[in-house]
C-alpha cells in the first residue's frame, strides 16, 4: 500500500545516496510510546531532526507506536520477528520481562569506564532503581515521572484552612479531609476531601501510601514481592478507611481518566495524580491550586514511573555505537530541558536543573521543582519477571479491598501466594 | 389517537432520546468550550475551536482516508470473493460440497476476532505487520456473506437459470447477468453489515497497526483519547463527529433506500 | 468433457479463493492455536516445549479465568434477550405510522455509525460519580453518587447497558426490513377477525419474523464474545476482574502479560463454547426455522 510505497522509495532514495559516494549511513529505528501529535511527539521530532543535521552519518527514525503496553507489545514482536528496533523508550517495569525474553543487552558494554561513572552517575538515584539489575544497566531513565499531591486552595481557604499548607503527612490529610468533605442539605456529599485515583492500575499510587508506611514491594532482582508485609496491610488499611472510616474520599474504584475534570469541577479538594498532569491543570485549573509532595507516615515516599530507553540485542556493534550516543545526546542538559519543559516529565539528570532554560522555567513555575525534590525519596515502580501477571495480582487484592470484598490483610495474603506462585521458577 | 397508541408514541421517543443522548453530548461538548463540558448552560458560548484543536494535533484525515481505503477494500474483495464461493455452492453439485460448506459456516462462529494471536503470527511471518492490507485479509473470505449470497442465489428461479442455458451464456455470464442483478439488495444489505463492521473495529487494527500510515480512525481515536492529563471530552468529541459525520450523513440521506433494500434483501 | 465433470470444475475454481482466504485465517490458527495450548510460551533462549495438559491445569486453577467466564455468562443473558427484545419494539414502531418516524429511525440508528470505541469516552462521562451525567440527573432528585464503573455490584452492568445500546439499533434494521414484506392484508384479516394487537403480534407476526430472529440471535450470540472494546477506555476489566470479559482477557494474557500459550489455552475454551452455542442454537432453533 502507500505506506509500503514511501518504504520503497525511500530505501530506493538511501540507496542512491549511498551509490552516490557518501559515507554508509548507520540506521536506527526507535519505538517512543506516545500518541502522534501534542507536545511529546512534536518535542521527539524537532529533537531527533537536530541531531540527524548534526550527525549526517546517522539515519534516525521514531515510530509512535502508542500506549506504553501497545510500544512495549511491538518492540517484543519485531524483536521475536528477527526486525527488532535499535532502540526503544519503555516502562522501567518491563525491564525484567525484556530480560527474560531475550531482547535487550546491558548499556555497560558499550560505555567506557569514565562514562559510566559520570553519565550512568548523573541520573537521579531513585530512577536507577528502575534501570539497574545484577549490577548492569539495562535502562536509561528518559520518560519519567512520579505522583504529586495536588490541592485547591479556594477550597482550603473556605473550609477555613491555610490555603498555602499541604497535608504533611497520613493524619494531616485526614483531618484536612474531614474540614474539605462538603455535604448538602440531603446529606450528600457536594466535595470529596481527597481523591486517589485507582481503577486500571491502582498499584501505582498506592505505592505512594506503601513506601510511607516503611515498605518496600519488591525486591531489587524482580524474583521476590513483600505483598503481605503488615506495612503493606497498613496502607491498604489506611486507603480504605479514607472512604469507609473517614468519608473523605469517593467510595468505590475511582477512574483517571476524569480526575483531572473533578478537581476543576470542585468534585474534589485534593487529587493525587502524576507530574504530567502539572501542564494541564495549570491551563485548565479555574482556581489558585498547590502542588506538594505526597504526604508521610514512617517518612516521605513515591514511585517513580514511566518510561526508559533499552537497547535492543539484535543488532550491529555501528549501530548499538549510533544509538549509545543517541542516548547520550539526548539525555543531555539542553535538550532534556527542551523535553522536559515541553512535556512535564522530570528531566532525569541534576546538570538539566541547572541549565539557563530549566532556570527560567523553574523561575515561573515553581510547582515544577516540587516532583524533582520527591525524587530524594522516591523509590522504584513495582516490577519483577512477570510483571504483567504479578502486577495484575496485586492491582486484584487492592481493587477488591477498596471494594469492599476482602480485607486487607485476606486480600495481600491471597495476592503473595498468586505472585509466589507465579515468580517460583525465577527463584 | 387510541390511548394505546399515545403509550407506544411516547415510549418511542422517550427510547429515542435516550438512543440519542451520547451523540447530543458528543454534539454539546464538540461546539462548546471545555468549561462546558459538564455544565448544560443553555446561554454558553459556541466555538469551533474544539475542532480546530483535534485537527490540528493528529492527522484524523490520514486516518480517515486509512478507513476508506480498508473498508471499500475489504468490501470489494469480500464481494468478489463471497460472490463465486456462493454461486459455487448454489449453483453446482461437486464432490465435498457439504464439508467444505461446513468448514465455511465454521467461520460463522469461530471469527477472526477470536483468532488474534495466531493471525498476528501469521502477518507477522507473511511481513505484512503494520499494513492496511493485514487489518482486511483475515475478513475478506466471509462466512456470513458466502452463506447470505447463497441462500439468495437459491431462490433464483430454475427457469431464468435454463433461458440464459440456452442462450449459449457461460456459467460465468450466468452469474453476471441472472443471479448478481437479482441479488443486488443482498448485496447492499451485507455491504452495510460489513461497512458498520469494519468501520467500527478495534482490536485486530489496534494489535497490527504501527503507524499513521496505516492507522485506522477507531485505532486513532483511542491513541488520541490516552493521555496522562485526563479525557478532554470537547476534543475527543469533536474528533468523533469529525470522522462518524460523514458516515452519519449518508444514513440520513440514504435510509429510505437502505430499508427497501434489506426488505428485498434474504435477509428475513 | 461431460458436464457433472465441467461443474466440479468449475466449482472448485469458483471456491478456491474464498477457501484459500478462509484456511489460512480461520481453521489454520484455530489448529495452530489447540496446538499452542499444550506447550509453553517461548520465552528468550527458552523453546517452547510440550507440557501436556498444563496450561488447562492453571486454566481450572486460574479463578480470574472462572470469573471472567461467569461475566461473560450473565453479559450474554443480559445483552442477547434485552437488545433483541429493543431492536423489535424498535422496528414495529418505526414501521407503524408513528410521529416523527424519521427521526426516530436516525436515533436508534446512530450507534452504528459511532464506534463504540470513541463513544466509550461518552458512557464514561455518563456514569462518572458526581458531575457525570446520571449523577447530575440523580441530584436532581436529592440522591446520593453513585460509582457506577468503580463498583463491582455495578460495573458489569454498566457495560451491559453500553452494548445494548450499540446493538439494538443495528438489530431494527434487520427486524424493519423484515416487516415490510409482511403484507398488509395479514394485519387487515386479524382486525376483521376482531383479534388484538398482541394476539395479532403473537400469532402472525412473530412467527414470520422467526428467520430474522434466528439471524439476529446468531448474531448477538458473536457480540457476546466479540463486543469488548469499550471496556478497554472504561473499566480495563476492573474492578477485581468484575467487568472483564473473555476475549477482553484473552487480549490481556496475550499482549500485557506476553503469555501467547495460555492465552491459546483460553481461545480453545472460547471456541470450545462457541461450538457448544451453535449446536445448541441449531437444536433449539431447527424445528421453528426452514432455512433450504
Amino acid at each position: 500500500m502507500f505506506a509500503n510505497f514511501l518504504k520503497t522509495a525511500s530505501v530506493a532514495a538511501l540507496a542512491t545516496v549511498a551509490s552516490a559516494g557518501a559515507s554508509l549511513a548507520v540506521d536506527l529505528e526507535f519505538y517512543f510510546p506516545v500518541a502522534v501529535g501534542g507536545a511529546a511527539a512534536d518535542t521527539i521530532e524537532q529533537l531527533t531532526a537536530e541531531y540527524g543535521a548534526a550527525n549526517p552519518d546517522v539515519n534516525i527514525t521514531a515510530i509512535y507506536a502508542g500506549s506504553y503496553s501497545d510500544a512495549g507489545q511491538k518492540a517484543l514482536t519485531a524483536a521475536r520477528g528477527g526486525t527488532p528496533p535499535q532502540l526503544s523508550v519503555l516502562l522501567s517495569t518491563q525491564m525484567f520481562a525484556l530480560i527474560d525474553e531475550d531482547v535487550i543487552v546491558p548499556f555497560d558494554a558499550y560505555l567506557t569506564d569514565e562514562e559510566k561513572a559520570e553519565w550512568i552517575g548523573g541520573f537521579y538515584p531513585s530512577f536507577m532503581e528502575n534501570s539497574q539489575t545484577g549490577g548492569k544497566t539495562y535502562g536509561i531513565p528518559f520518560q519519567r515521572s512520579t505522583p504529586v499531591l495536588y490541592w485547591n486552595k479556594e477550597a482550603f481557604k473556605a473550609a477555613g484552612l491555610d490555603p498555602e499548607v499541604a497535608p504533611a503527612n497520613w493524619d494531616e490529610m485526614v483531618e484536612m479531609g474531614k474540614a474539605l468533605t462538603l455535604k448538602d442539605d440531603a446529606g450528600n456529599v457536594t466535595q470529596w476531601g481527597v481523591r486517589i485515583p485507582s481503577a486500571g492500575f491502582p498499584y501505582w499510587l498506592f505505592q505512594g501510601l506503601s513506601t510511607p508506611a516503611g515498605a518496600i514491594l519488591a525486591s531489587a532482582d524482580g524474583n521476590k514481592v513483600n505483598f503481605n508485609d503488615a506495612k503493606v496491610v497498613e496502607a491498604l488499611e489506611y486507603l480504605v478507611d479514607l472512604s469507609k472510616t473517614h468519608e473523605i474520599m469517593q467510595p468505590g474504584s475511582i477512574e483517571w481518566g476524569p480526575t483531572p475534570k473533578a478537581f476543576f469541577e470542585g468534585e474534589t479538594a485534593m487529587m493525587w495524580t502524576t507530574t504530567g498532569n502539572l501542564t494541564n491543570v495549570r491551563s485548565n485549573a479555574p482556581f489558585d491550586f498547590g502542588v506538594a509532595m505526597l504526604p508521610a507516615k514512617e517518612r516521605r515516599g513515591a514511585p517513580t514511573g514511566g518510561g526508559n530507553f533499552y537497547l535492543f540485542k539484535d543488532s550491529t556493534d555501528e549501530q548499538k555505537d549510533a544509538a549509545v550516543d543517541f542516548v547520550q545526546w539526548i539525555t543531555a542538559p539542553e535538550q532534556a530541558a527542551t523535553w522536559s519543559i515541553a512535556t512535564g516529565y522530570i528531566a532525569p539528570r541534576a546538570e538539566t536543573w541547572d541549565t539557563d532554560k530549566m532556570k527560567a522555567y523553574t523561575a515561573d513555575f515553581p510547582q515544577a521543582l516540587v516532583a524533582r525534590d520527591q525524587l530524594e525519596f522516591a523509590v522504584a515502580e513495582l516490577s519483577t519477571f512477570e510483571n504483567g501477571k504479578v502486577t495484575q495480582a496485586f492491582n486484584d487484592a487492592l481493587a477488591a479491598a477498596i471494594a469492599g470484598e476482602k480485607t486487607a490483610q485476606d486480600a495481600l495474603d491471597e495476592a503473595q501466594a498468586k505472585a509466589e506462585r507465579i515468580l517460583k521458577p525465577y527463584q | 389517537m387510541t390511548y394505546d397508541r399515545l403509550l407506544n408514541t411516547a415510549a418511542a421517543w422517550m427510547l429515542a432520546l435516550f438512543w440519542l443522548l451520547p451523540l447530543a453530548y458528543a454534539v454539546w461538548t464538540a461546539f462548546h468550550p471545555a468549561a462546558y463540558e459538564t455544565r448544560f448552560d443553555l446561554l454558553a458560548p459556541l466555538t469551533l475551536q474544539n475542532f480546530a484543536q483535534a485537527w490540528s494535533e493528529a492527522p484524523f484525515a490520514r486516518y480517515f482516508l486509512n478507513t476508506m481505503i480498508l473498508v471499500t477494500g475489504i468490501v470489494a474483495a469480500q464481494f468478489t470473493l463471497c460472490t463465486f464461493a456462493a454461486f459455487a455452492f448454489a449453483r453446482f453439485t461437486f464432490p465435498g460440497k457439504s464439508i467444505m460448506f461446513a468448514l465455511v459456516l465454521m467461520q460463522l462462529l469461530i471469527m477472526p476476532d477470536i483468532l488474534i494471536v495466531e493471525n498476528y503470527r501469521t502477518m507477522s511471518q507473511l511481513g505484512l505487520i503494520d499494513t492496511i492490507a493485514a487489518i482486511g485479509l483475515p475478513y475478506v473470505a466471509s462466512a456470513f456473506g458466502i452463506f447470505l449470497l447463497r441462500q439468495t442465489f437459491m431462490t433464483v428461479p430454475k427457469e431464468l437459470d435454463d433461458a440464459a442455458r440456452v442462450e449459449g451464456c457461460s456459467y460465468l455470464g450466468i452469474l453476471w447477468r441472472v443471479y448478481i442483478p437479482l441479488a443486488k439488495p443482498t448485496f447492499l444489505a451485507y455491504g452495510l453489515v460489513s461497512v458498520s463492521h469494519h468501520w467500527n473495529n478495534f482490536v485486530w487494527p489496534l494489535i497490527v497497526t504501527n503507524s499513521v500510515e496505516t492507522r485506522p480512525l477507531t485505532v486513532g481515536l483511542s491513541i488520541f483519547a490516552v493521555t496522562d492529563s485526563g479525557i478532554q471530552w470537547s476534543i475527543i468529541n469533536a474528533a468523533t463527529l469529525m470522522t462518524s459525520g460523514p458516515l452519519l450523513i449518508a444514513f440520513l440521506l440514504f435510509q429510505r433506500q437502505f430499508v427497501q433494500s434489506f426488505m428485498r434483501a434474504g435477509i428475513k | 468433457m461431460d458436464t457433472a465433470r465441467r461443474q466440479w470444475i468449475y466449482a472448485w475454481l469458483m471456491l478456491s479463493p474464498a477457501m484459500a482466504f478462509l484456511i489460512l485465517f480461520t481453521h489454520y490458527p484455530a489448529v495452530q492455536t489447540i496446538l499452542n495450548s499444550f506447550y509453553s510460551t517461548p520465552r528468550g533462549r527458552r523453546e517452547a516445549v510440550w507440557i501436556g495438559l498444563d496450561n488447562y491445569q492453571t486454566l481450572m486453577l486460574d479463578d480470574v479465568f472462572w470469573k471472567v467466564l461467569a461475566n461473560n455468562f450473565w453479559y450474554a443473558v443480559w445483552t442477547i434477550p434485552l437488545s433483541i427484545i429493543l431492536s423489535l419494539a424498535m422496528a414495529l414502531w418505526v414501521n407503524d405510522k408513528i410521529r416523527g418516524r424519521g427521526f426516530l429511525r436516525m436515533a436508534y440508528f446512530t450507534p452504528t455509525v459511532l464506534p463504540l470505541i470513541a463513544v466509550a469516552n461518552i458512557w464514561l462521562f455518563f456514569y462518572t460519580p458526581g458531575f457525570g451525567l446520571i449523577d447530575q440527573i440523580r441530584g436532581l432528585f436529592g440522591l446520593p453518587e453513585q460509582n457506577w464503573m468503580g463498583s463491582p455490584d455495578t460495573a458489569l452492568y454498566a457495560m451491559i447497558a453500553v452494548a445494548i445500546w450499540k446493538e439494538a439499533g443495528f438489530f431494527m434494521i434487520f427486524y424493519l426490513a423484515a416487516l415490510q414484506t409482511v403484507s398488509p392484508s395479514l394485519k387487515e384479516a386479524a382486525d376483521i377477525e376482531g383479534a388484538s394487537r398482541w394476539y395479532y403480534f403473537r400469532r402472525v407476526l412473530f412467527p414470520l419474523l422467526m428467520p430474522t430472529t434466528l439471524f439476529v440471535s446468531i448474531n448477538a450470540v458473536i457480540n457476546s464474545f466479540r463486543l469488548v472494546d469499550h471496556i478497554f477506555v472504561m473499566t480495563e476489566g476492573g474492578p477485581n476482574n468484575a467487568s472483564s470479559l473473555l476475549l477482553f482477557y484473552i487480549y490481556e494474557v496475550a499482549f500485557d502479560y506476553w503469555d501467547t500459550a495460555y492465552a491459546a489455552t483460553l481461545t480453545v475454551v472460547m471456541i470450545a463454547i462457541l461450538i457448544l452455542l451453535a449446536i445448541g442454537q441449531f437444536f433449539l432453533f431447527d424445528r421453528k426455522v426452514h432455512y433450504k
